[in-house]
């Protein structure tokens, strides 16, 4: 196995750095959003161990956000199961779904892939919202009673965040050694010529497997411990398709097949996000601003920040996997 | 009882025929470009608002209306594949449906600032037909006829037609149409265009029948997608069956079972398909 | 003997790409497939490495039946091959693109040595300045000896070239040819693809010469230049045959 090296140090400390900031200053409003910056990187990193290694679009791969936030959520609401053994198991259910899916879609090449996972992901929507006994598209709502478990609202808020820091780490360090390992050039191998790479010897049907499952593992803890402390879960928010597309917005605007570019990713994209929001000008229109920008991205700097950089910049190229 | 079913299988094959006009677009539009046009909802869409907007600001009768949906909708579509597709027609198909989903973003967008989100409705009436017990709304049949003679049409134009042989030869070949002296750039442009303003009358058809959100086309788009899926990517007569077998399934099938399942087994559908049969039931190109 | 065909037919639909093909083939030989275009040659590789499973017939590799065999299996139990439209990794290095090949070859190996056996492999094949360049940035040429490498780099028992000589000038023919010895007097048995007359029958111990699918000649490349059938069968194409005729002369 290989040893760390510069690059994953400076993007780990960098992480961390963003993770004390609100654990200092004791600020609820920078603790929120620093929450979503950790769960946004967490999606981007996730997904980029199959689209961004592996080549293969998943459009609907929000669906095990989804998945494994329903899983923790009922644990928790109907046999009250602690709060860090559910979301496992809502992770590892979501992880189970994907590879016992990736068995039949995983053949699916190209396009007609990207369509599966959205069919997916809609199928699964809207079979939820027909189980009445998980709430139905009304969803469940927790009784305020359920933090008391974890000390109350307040301490379960920040039971969450620390959580969610924890996840995001182990996500970051999983997708550095992906990178690094035989079973990353494996798949790297796949996501240029996926013919080329059977006949170079690559088992290509389980390691896309493989890398279908990894990437839905980390989605659907994360979905459990946002949900936990959202309070509620309903099918429109547990596997809304705009999700889906922000996170692949997220890994492409970073630079796809890198592990620093989803992470940058996904601060830039929180960042424009919270700028257009806050802008009395932009507010009504930051859909069709983020559209324009995303359209500008995808003509112009296709391979993200990070890919951008490394191309110009060659002396700095290994300090930016 | 009986004729609750007949009532039903009519008014699916007639939803069924519009759903499988939205379809064809965006059918044409894989089988030409290889693109699959996430816009194709916003289209709808923006379909829908264009021909109430005609109706209401300047009092044009709908179906007449349609004549300038189609032109806008030409226009439209060669000058979004010029701005956002043609730079990106030979990446990876990720750049593609980024590139039209960011257009769709735009759309919405602007269409929310505008008409926000709340439902708009085309107050007309053509009267209805009844025979026995059975009474079909005239603007229903209108949608159906209507959308069986744009498919004819387009049927004659990519076959009848130079300019539409020369897109089947782009479908079936792009390097080789190329040598051939056809001008694939404007082929490809042509055939977004013509994608766009079957997607956009399709719309400004279903505004005919059924309240709208400038929201509303995601929800059409997804079922044209069932629908692709179904009568084969890059079919357009395939499109049309599709079409009808989904209007089918959403009118027939919730005679049985609650409404709130159709999706659940649209989409099962689209996914075993997909997997058992991705030529489509009928299979073929364009 | 290393590999054994065994009366396989493979076909598409109505047309039969290969009719009852058998071979045999020893170890450390240097074997010529030839025929006119749509013979079936890089049908046959395709059934060999697993790409296609024939509907007749057995494929026996080292004492192995590899007939209908996934591809990364047959892969790892000793046949490499090329590919007549070269597949480079493009976004990937030139080594990375080698290690590939070494990683999930015969031997199966970790990275660390992948990366000494593709450095070796790109020293001989001539790469090894080219190294850290992504391989998409490679010309035609280089293209062709990089899928060479890889193929070398899996350590293979059985080499199946197909058509590496094709878009190559003279000079880089000559160069190619002497990599190719090289590699078979290195112990690896080669099975190759050509065009180019001249050079196959120079290379070649032993060549199979197929046409609309069957095998119609087999033998010495002096004895298969002689035989009348396969004359016959590329007068259907009379560049090669002009060629076959020139070497006579």
């Amino acid at each position: 196995m290989k040893k760390p090296d510069i690059s994953l140090w400076w993007i780990t400390i960098a992480v961390i750095v963003l993770i004390v900031i609100p654990v200092v200053t004791k600020s609820p409003i920078l603790r929120e959003s620093v929450f979503l910056i950790l769960l946004y990187m967490t999606l981007a990193l996730s997904l980029n161990i199959i689209l961004g290694y592996t080549g293969y679009v998943s459009f609907g791969h929000i669906v095990y956000y989804g998945i494994g936030g329903y899983v923790t959520f009922s644990l928790i609401y109907f046999y009250g199961i602690n709060l860090i053994v559910a979301m496992i198991i809502g992770g590892l259910f979501a992880a189970a779904i994907a590879y016992s899916l990736g068995q039949a879609i995983l053949k699916l090449r190209g396009a007609y892939f990207a369509i599966a996972t959205i069919g997916v992901n809609e199928a699964v929507k809207a079979l939820v919202n027909n189980l009445d006994a998980i709430g139905g598209a009304e969803g469940l709502y927790f009784n305020i009673k359920v933090y008391n478990a974890y000390g109350g609202a307040e301490n379960a808020i920040w039971l969450s965040y620390y959580l969610m820091s924890a996840l995001i780490i182990i996500t970051l360090i999983v997708n550095w050694y992906i990178k690094k390992s035989k079973f990353g050039l494996g798949l790297m191998a796949i996501r240029e010529d996926e013919d080329a790479a059977i006949i170079l010897g690559v088992d290509t049907r389980k390691y896309k497997s493989l890398a279908y499952m990894l990437s839905a593992l980390f989605p659907g803890i994360a979905g459990g411990i946002f949900f936990f402390k959202n309070g509620n879960i309903e099918p429109e928010n547990a596997f809304h398709l705009v999700k889906s597309i922000e996170m692949i917005f997220m890994v492409m605007l970073g630079g796809f097949g890198t592990v620093t570019g989803p992470v940058l990713g996904a601060l830039v994209y929180e960042r424009i996000r919270g700028l257009l929001l806050i802008n009395p000008l932009f507010k009504n229109l930051h859909i069709a601003i983020s559209g324009v920008v995303l359209l500008l991205i995808v003509l112009f700097m296709p391979s993200g920040i990070i890919g951008y950089v490394r191309e110009k910049i060659a002396k700095i190229r290994r300090y930016i996997e | 009882m009986i004729d609750v079913w007949v009532d039903s299988i009519i008014g699916g094959l007639l939803l069924g025929l519009v759903y499988g006009l939205a379809a064809i677009g965006l059918n044409l539009i894989w089988g030409v470009m290889k693109v699959i046009n996430l816009s194709h909802g916003a289209f709808m869409a923006l379909g829908m608002f264009v021909i109430y907007l005609l109706f209401t600001a300047f009092g044009i009768f709908p179906y007449f209306g349609l004549v300038i949906v189609i032109g806008l909708g030409l226009v439209l579509g060669m000058l979004t594949y010029f701005v956002a597709l043609h730079r990106v027609i030979d990446a990876p198909e990720l750049s593609t449906l980024l590139a039209t989903f960011s257009v769709s973003l735009f759309i919405i967008g602007v269409g929310t600032f505008v008409f926000t989100t709340i439902p708009y409705a085309i107050d007309i009436s053509l009267g209805s037909i009844s025979f026995g017990n059975i009474t079909i709304l005239g603007t229903k049949v209108a949608t159906g006829l209507i959308s069986i003679a744009f498919t004819a049409i387009l049927y004659v134009f990519l076959y009848k037609t130079r300019l539409g042989k020369a897109i089947r030869a782009v479908s079936m070949n792009r390097v080789a149409a190329e040598l051939m002296g056809v001008n694939t750039t404007f082929i490809l442009a042509l055939s977004f265009g013509i994608g766009i303003a079957l997607a956009m009358s399709a719309g400004a058809l279903i505004a005919t029948i059924f309240p709208f959100t400038i929201l509303s086309g995601g929800v059409y788009e997804l079922k044209s997608f069932v629908i692709c899926v179904l009568g084969g990517l890059g079919s357009p007569l395939g499109a049309l069956v599709g079409g009808i077998v989904l209007g089918m399934i959403e009118n027939v099938v919730t005679l049985q079972i609650p409404t709130s399942y159709v999706p659940v087994i649209e989409f099962s559908i689209l996914v075993l398909i997909l997997l058992l049969k991705p030529s489509g039931l009928l299979g073929g190109k364009v | 003997m290393i590999l054994k065909v065994e009366n396989v037919t493979k076909r598409f639909g109505g047309l039969v790409a290969l009719n009852k093909v058998s071979f045999t083939l020893e170890k450390g030989e240097i074997l010529g497939i030839i025929g006119p275009n749509g013979a079936g040659k890089t049908t046959l590789f395709n059934v060999i490495c697993g790409v296609y499973s024939p509907e007749e017939g057995r494929i026996i590799f080292s004492d192995v039946d590899i007939t209908g065999l996934p591809p990364f299996k047959i892969t790892r139990l000793g046949i490499a091959r090329t590919h007549q439209v070269v597949k480079p990794l493009n976004d990937l290095t030139v080594k990375e693109n080698v290690m590939v090949g070494a990683c999930f070859g015969k031997s199966y190996m970790g990275l660390e040595d992948a990366e000494k056996i593709a450095e070796g492999v790109l020293d001989t094949v001539g790469l090894k300045e080219r190294s850290e360049l992504l391989a998409g940035k490679l010309n035609v040429p280089e293209k062709k000896r990089l899928e060479l490498a890889r193929a070398l780099a899996s350590q293979p028992t059985l080499l199946l070239l197909d058509e590496v000589l094709a878009g190559l000038n003279p000079l880089e023919v000559s160069k190619m040819l002497e990599v190719i010895r090289k590699i078979r007097d290195n112990g690896v048995t080669i099975m190759m693809i050509e065009h180019l007359m001249h050079a196959i029958m120079n290379v070649s111990d032993r060549i199979i010469v197929l046409d609309y699918g069957a095998k119609i000649a087999e033998g010495k490349p002096e004895e298969v230049a002689n035989n009348p059938k396969v004359i016959e069968a590329y007068l259907g194409d009379p560049d090669l045959a002009l060629k076959l005729l020139k070497k006579e002369g």
